[in-house]
């Protein structure tokens, strides 16, 4: 089971910040498919939101296809999501953090690096990976 | 689109010479969650007592769940919910005994929802309301407004008097209350922090008027803070809706309501946050709104 927390003064929207973390905990495994998510009740309860917040969360995750709306039921990760197992992901971030090293090595700053990764990966592969 | 859970026309009510609201006209959908927000004397308080009928209108008319205020307050009342500033309890009642006065007073009472609420807040039945701390009491004066059953919920101040967590926890009861019955909620508040996240419509008040009425989306959708060099009246005149503007030397800062882009590219647009944009329609904007000059229109080209 996943817990959401909100940053408040982060200037991302209650909604996105819910969509963020679902993904997130997928690509690292936190959540396999099959796994449910929270109830609307629930978490609503618990963050102090408002429950259109939390379904809008909800039906952005069942558009992208990472999960699966059952009515009446709940809500549950997408059981065809490609969930990438934890020890493949510490491969490539230790690959990453490799990368990295060398790139600040080289002189490179943050910001630099990061624009080079966004390059990389681009928008496209962005919403698709999980 | 379905009968709004609260309309109001040109809702007014005078004391004397004195209006405490006036020509107050705004609705509110079923199923949502609206802050009422303005500073003390607004005509916040005047405006919920009207919807339950504490008072009277002196002009307008307000309907509630398709019950007129003026005609029909005893086919509206068994549906409506109120929980005045104060929390109003019998101090020397314990909880169970207010369970049960409660239960005497509503037809459609729900005990076992009412139990169950208290005895997951974790306080003992047996315990005098007097002696619990304010965020208790509160949840107890929300626990017997919600085992009504309300279908419109109305919260005057609800946490002005609660420290941070248990201002969360008396929210985060009202909106679970929400996700499960699908009920409306209307709060005033003078307090904005948190409303963004909380609420998704927004009434503002001041002075006894109503300076804004709309979804928060389309709040936030539509109102921009603009900033370039320093402009004259004239030329803020010249723009649509400004609600606030605010001059340095060399540089103004204009909060506008505008529907499409109209900007012209001397002006660099930002997003705003909710209590960016209340600020500026109350008057004390961050970047020392003094100005406030609300709708302006904009004169023709």
């Amino acid at each position: 089971m996943i817990e959401f927390h909100l940053e408040t003064r982060s200037g991302v929207p209650t909604y996105l910040q819910l969509v963020h973390q679902v993904r997130q905990a997928i690509q690292l495994g936190i959540l396999q498919p099959g796994d449910r998510l929270p109830t609307v009740k629930d978490v609503v309860a618990r963050l102090a939101i408002n429950p259109n917040t939390v379904l809008r969360a909800y039906r952005e995750l069942d558009h992208e296809g990472l999960t699966e709306g059952r009515r009446g039921v709940g809500t549950f990760v997408a059981t065809d999501v490609l969930s990438a197992a934890p020890a493949d992901v510490e491969a490539h971030r230790a690959a990453l953090k490799a990368w990295a090293d060398g790139a600040r090595a080289a002189g490179l700053g943050e910001e630099t690096m990061a624009a080079l990764f966004a390059d990389v990966i681009g928008p496209q592969t962005m919403s698709r990976v999980a | 689109m379905t009968a709004p859970a609260l309309r109001t026309d040109e809702l007014g009510k005078r004391y004397g010479a004195n209006w405490a609201l006036r020509n107050c006209t705004f609705e509110i959908a079923v199923g949502s969650v609206a802050a009422l927000v303005g500073p003390n004397g607004a005509g916040k308080t005047t405006l919920l007592q009207l919807v339950v009928g504490l008072i009277r209108p002196s002009t307008g008319n307000a309907h509630a769940l398709g019950h007129s205020v003026r005609r029909e307050l005893r086919e509206l009342l068994p549906k409506v919910g109120f929980v005045a500033q104060e929390h109003p309890l019998h101090r020397g009642f314990t909880i169970s005994e207010m369970l049960e006065y409660g239960r005497k007073l509503n037809p459609t009472w729900d005990a076992t929802a009412a139990a169950a609420r208290i005895e997951r807040l974790d306080l003992p039945l047996n315990a005098k309301v007097g002696k619990l701390s304010g965020g208790q009491q509160a949840q107890v004066a929300l626990t017997l407004a919600l085992a009504k059953r309300p279908q419109l919920l109305l919260l005057d101040e609800p946490v002005a008097s609660l420290d941070p967590l248990a201002r969360r926890e008396f929210l985060g009861t009202v909106l679970e209350a929400v996700s499960e019955t699908g009920l409306t909620v209307l709060l005033s508040s003078h307090i904005v922090a948190d409303l963004e996240r909380v609420c998704d419509h927004l009434v503002i008040l001041s002075q006894s008027r109503t300076l804004l009425a709309a979804p928060i989306d389309e709040i936030l959708a539509t109102h921009r803070l603009l900033t370039g060099p320093r402009a004259d009246a004239a030329a803020l005149a010249r723009m649509q809706h400004v609600v606030a503007a605010a001059h340095t030397e060399r540089q103004s800062s204009v909060l506008v309501r505008a529907d499409r882009h109209v900007y012209d590219s001397r002006w660099t647009a930002h997003d705003v946050d909710l209590e960016e944009v209340v600020l500026a329609y109350l008057g004390h904007g961050r970047g020392g709104f003094v100005e406030r000059q609300a709708h302006v229109e904009a004169v023709a080209r």
